[in-house]
């Protein structure tokens, strides 16, 4: 696992000496209440450079927030160390920000009170906070505002608070966790052209940024670098910089390749990712580990049906990226339908294109109770998860089993809660496709009621 | 909606400690019970003086003052020591399971059986007879009160959104900052709407407690609760009829004056993204808030405290380094506080075997007739709690699907519940005395008048919350009206109803301790039961039968609430959710 990720990323990234963050191996476990620990990030290498927007992106569940945390001090890593110029994290006097996707602003105080609340915190007298603070609000388009309170106002102008108290403190990084996903895709593009305005003309005294996005787009508009993290557990995938002149054209050649490499990159964990386009990077391999489960996409069936329809009307074959666009899908809405799909043979990925197969074509074409049957039989073939639930449900006398005894066999492998929405995603599939159902008062799988009653009859004949 | 939230005693539900816990916890109540009582067996030889008390009218407003000073001390001590408690409890996870358990139990035991011997301890304790039983009954009335406010202010700081959580942290926000700026804030509202219910609880306390005797021994104070007494004992209904004016005029009063305000204003600490359209108003907050001395004094003296103290904190390790939030966990524990722990384990088992040892006087009549009282106590406190629910349901949802009047009773109901049964008490045993009832039915009927209100308040929430196009939907298939209940409105009302059981019973089972047994007009009236045996049992002195008796009743308590409501809560918060 130690050769997932080593630094000097990029040729031109200055040495390691001038980062202003840096984590060395830093690994990341959470403890499950059955003694076993759970690997969320494995060892990992990253630096954080003045003068430079870094983009950290990844499909959910790749510990993209864990490692912002760990890199803010907010938590401790389990293996490793993080640096702020040089000095052991948590003994320095580190100078950060965060731009939260909740905001997270004080709803009790007014705009300026939550603006001036971290200059109170360092001790700035009251008439330096008020200045300061005002200055701020101007800078991000505020002024007017700071008498009202959060939640007069709408998502946009709250971040634009979540920015102005974040910048009010001159950070020397301000990390962002999601900032934009909260809002709607017109608000969220001008605050994106505003921040980088912001960046471009220094008028934000902040010497480099960290962004965490699950946006492609937004993380090639906006970054100089990127890193892309793949998931169980969390690593680095693939780090390059992004050469393209600002202001970025999304029509752009360029601009287009890259996010399809992105895609491609995403959309194909187990192969060890090509160089990006015009990139001089070093490519990175990681051997997967063998997993006894796969991990189930959360992914709706209705959703599956859905994409594969389109991809009919295209004539059977579409590139992900337009699909992405059209549906005016994020990657984090898309990926899951396409992994679903990839994963009961019904759908290929081929460079970046999403193609239908066979089985797929006639999946889509299907009325509901052959689509039913069609799904049912993909998943029980594919799907290991459903099938031993299936198999656990025929065997026992009663035909019910305990959602418990699959969460202990889950939690070897999984946390708890993604082992929660594994079993989530399990039951909405598996009652979809009548393999079995879910008793949620007794928390027990049990046989859908059709067949229960059928099976009743032929026992009593024993 | 006009109401948040329902008006009720917070119930410990989502926990899951080991059972030693539980025990370790009993142990230190037995502990302590004995600590109580071999305090207080010293003294008991002592003659003690009584205080006259007056009942012409002219008096009251001094005893009514005197009952004010004694219920506001205790308010703020619980205020106090609920949010030490609360802070403590979520900051510290290795103690944290043995304060929640210590909390869950605590706040189901009723806490008046513990009177006699707490009035003992603290009079021997502290010389001058006078304070001893002052500072017996501000005790008594903190501890009825102090569990629930603590029990809100911990499970508000366990739900503080992580995110605000890091915002703190990242921004180098001292603990005295994310204290004010945060934590309080956050908890306001459900400190706010649990003070409501904890100071009712301590008015029906405090009635009781003002006017306890022991055998021959007389430990009145001066305070409404012994006017009233005096005056039914004198026959006296003017003086009496004015007591109870003066009780329900202290209730009213503080609703509007204090309450209604408090509500109003704790408003701006709701946790939302959106402004909701309605808002509770109260002209007295409306009239504060044009003054303008108060618009501008409280901030600047406010400023001048906060300022220094921000500016030297923020020199302070604490606010230069952002540390990692899960830190707690990891922190070693110093032999020293090993060392204290085990010997405070000893402390308290010995404590504890004395208290069981204490027990051995008991015999075997003594335990069939606590058996017969503990059964007789269980029905009537669950006899008491089905006849509210069976007439405050169709009222409740009449009035709860009728807007406009719901807007009306509601905060009626909400008076009525914060008027102490107490005090009515007296009258009713004088109807009781003349019609030659018996005290099986009047004690019943005083949980009735005590506990009904919560239910009512409750149910009528409910039935508001129920969405008007579900109600739609049954109209439009045309619903029988049975299947209109059993479909919509029972399952809908349900988790509020569960909730209003709930605080319905705690008040139920504290009112078996006084509605039992009683003296009137010269008479000792009682009934079979466990309430009436622990007062028997201070009546002439037996803290055995006394401790047995507390012990039968917190077991039942406890184990209802396990059993049954805990369970009736789950699902309300399951099955029976609306969501919105």
């Amino acid at each position: 696992m130690q050769e997932t990720a080593t630094p000097n990323a990029t040729l031109e990234a200055p040495p390691a000496a001038d980062a202003i963050i840096r984590a060395e191996k830093i690994e990341k476990y959470y403890a499950q209440p059955s003694q076993n620990r759970i690997q969320v990030i494995s060892a990992t290498d990253l630096s954080i450079v003045p003068g430079e927007i870094l983009a950290l992106l990844g499909p959910s569940g790749s510990g993209k927030s864990t490692m912002l945390r760990m890199l803010t001090g907010l938590s401790a890593p389990t293996a490793g160390q993080v640096y702020w110029h040089g000095t052991p994290i948590s003994q320095a006097e580190i100078n950060v920000s965060i731009v939260f996707q909740s905001f997270a602003l004080f709803p009790w105080l007014t705009v300026l009170e939550n603006v001036e609340a971290p200059l109170q915190a360092r001790g700035v007298a009251p008439a330096e906070r008020r200045e300061r603070s005002m200055k701020m609000l101007d800078v991000v388009g505020l002024d007017g505002f700071e008498a009202a309170y959060p939640k007069e106002l709408s998502g946009g102008m709250r971040q634009r608070v979540g920015f102005a108290r974040a910048l009010v403190v001159e950070p020397e990084v301000l990390f962002m966790d999601e900032p934009f996903s909260a809002l709607d895709v017109l608000t969220a593009e001008n605050l994106r052209s505003e921040l980088l305005e912001l960046w471009a003309n220094k008028t934000m005294p902040t010497k480099a940024v960290f962004l965490v996005t699950h946006n492609i787009e937004e993380a090639v508009l906006l970054a100089d670098r990127i890193i892309v993290l793949g998931r169980n557990p969390g690593h680095i995938r693939t780090d390059f910089p992004v050469k393209l002149a600002q202001p970025r054209d999304r029509k752009s050649e360029a601009f287009t390749q890259l996010v399809d490499y992105i895609y491609k990159v995403l959309t194909q964990p187990d192969v060890s990712p090509a160089e990006a386009p015009g990139q001089v990077t070093e490519p990175r391999l990681r051997d997967q580990r063998q997993m006894r489960y796969q991990m189930l996409p959360h992914a709706r069936p209705g959703g599956i049906a859905g994409l594969l329809e389109l991809l009919i009307d295209r004539g059977g074959r579409d590139d992900m990226y337009r699909l992405a666009e059209d549906l005016a899908f994020e990657i984090d809405d898309l990926l899951p339908i396409v992994d679903a799909a990839q994963m009961l043979g019904f759908l290929k990925v081929e460079e970046g294109d999403a193609a239908i197969t066979t089985s797929g074509e006639e999946f889509a074409n299907s009325e509901i109770l052959r689509q039913k049957e069609l799904f049912r039989n993909a998943a029980v073939e594919n799907v290991l998860l459903l099938r031993q639930i299936r198999r656990a449900l025929d065997a026992k006398s009663d035909h019910t089993v305990p959602e418990d005894f699959f969460m202990d066999m889950l939690g070897e492998q999984f946390s708890e809660e993604e082992s929660q929405r594994q079993l989530e995603t399990a039951v909405t599939w598996g009652r979809y496709a009548e393999i079995f159902d879910f008793d949620s008062a007794r928390r027990r799988f049990v046989l859908p009621d059709a067949l229960e009653e059928e099976i009743a009859p032929r026992e009593e004949a024993k | 909606m006009s109401l948040p939230r329902p008006l009720a005693r917070s119930l410990v539900t989502v926990r899951r400690t080991p059972f030693f816990i539980d025990l370790g916890v009993a142990a230190c109540a037995l502990a302590l019970f004995f600590a109580i009582v071999s305090t207080g067996v010293y003294w008991f030889q002592k003659p003690i003086p009584v205080v006259p008390i007056s009942s012409s009218i002219g008096a009251l407003h001094l005893y009514a003052f005197y009952s004010i000073v004694r219920m506001a001390i205790a308010y703020f001590l619980s205020l106090a020591f609920a949010i030490s408690y609360g802070y403590i409890a979520a900051y510290n996870p290795r103690i944290e399971p043995w304060m929640v358990a210590v909390l869950d139990i605590l706040q189901s035991i009723p806490v008046l059986s513990f009177l006699p011997p707490v009035v003992l301890a603290m009079v021997s304790l502290i010389p001058g007879h006078q304070l001893g039983i002052e500072m017996s009954v501000i005790l008594l009335i903190f501890t009825g009160q102090v569990w629930n406010l603590a029990f809100s202010f911990y499970s508000s700081l366990k739900t503080i959104p992580k995110e605000m959580l890091e915002a703190a942290s990242v921004f180098r926000y001292s603990g005295w900052q994310r204290f004010w700026q945060l934590e309080m804030p956050f908890s306001a509202i459900g400190l706010v709407w649990n003070s409501i219910v904890s100071v009712a609880g301590g008015w029906f306390a405090l009635i009781f407690c003002e006017t306890f005797t022991m055998g021959a021994r007389n430990f009145q104070l001066p305070g409404l609760g012994s006017y009233i007494q005096t005056a039914t004992n004198n026959g006296d209904v003017h003086a009496l009829l004015a007591g109870i004016a003066t009780v329900i005029l202290i209730v009213v009063a503080t609703d509007q004056l204090v309450w209604r305000p408090l509500i109003a204003w704790s408003d701006k600490f709701k946790f939302e993204q959106v402004e909701s359209a309605e808002h509770v108003t109260s002209p007295v907050l409306e009239l504060l808030r044009r003054s303008k001395i108060l618009e501008t004094l409280p901030g600047r003296v406010w400023n001048r405290v906060e300022e220094p103290v921000y500016r030297r904190l923020a020199k302070s390790k604490e606010c230069r380094v952002v540390r990692p939030l899960e830190e707690a966990k990891s922190a070693k524990v110093s032999p020293a506080l090993w060392a204290v722990a085990v010997a405070g384990g000893l402390a308290v088992c010995w404590a504890a075997a004395q208290a069981a040892f204490m027990l051995r006087t008991i015999t075997w009549p003594d335990l069939r007739l606590l058996l017969e009282g503990a059964a007789a106590t269980f029905l009537r406190v669950n006899a008491a709690l089905l006849l509210s629910a069976l007439w405050t349901i169709p009222v409740g949802v009449a009035i709860g699907l009728n807007p406009r009047l719901a807007r009306v009773v509601q905060p009626l109901a909400q008076i009525m519940a914060s008027v102490p049964a107490t005090a009515f008490f007296p009258i009713l045993l004088i109807g009781l005395v003349k019609i030659g009832g018996g005290l099986g039915i009047g004690s019943i009927a005083l949980m009735l008048l005590g506990t009904q209100w919560y239910i009512l308040f409750n149910v009528i929430a409910g039935a508001m919350s129920i969405p008007s196009d579900l109600r739609e939907v049954c109209t439009v298939c045309r619903f029988t009206r049975w299947q209109k209940w059993t479909r919509l409105i029972l399952p809908g009302i349900f988790p509020y109803l569960i909730t209003g059981m709930v605080t319905a019973s705690g008040g139920a089972w504290n009112a078996s301790v006084m509605a039992e047994y009683s003296h009137v007009q010269g008479h000792t009236l009682s009934t079979i039961g466990l309430g009436a045996q622990i007062d028997a049992a201070t009546d002439s002195g037996r803290f055995a039968m006394l401790l047995l008796a507390t012990i039968f009743i917190s077991l039942m308590v406890v184990t209802m609430n396990r059993l049954v409501w805990r369970r009736l809560y789950r699902l309300a918060e399951t099955r029976f959710k609306l969501e919105g």
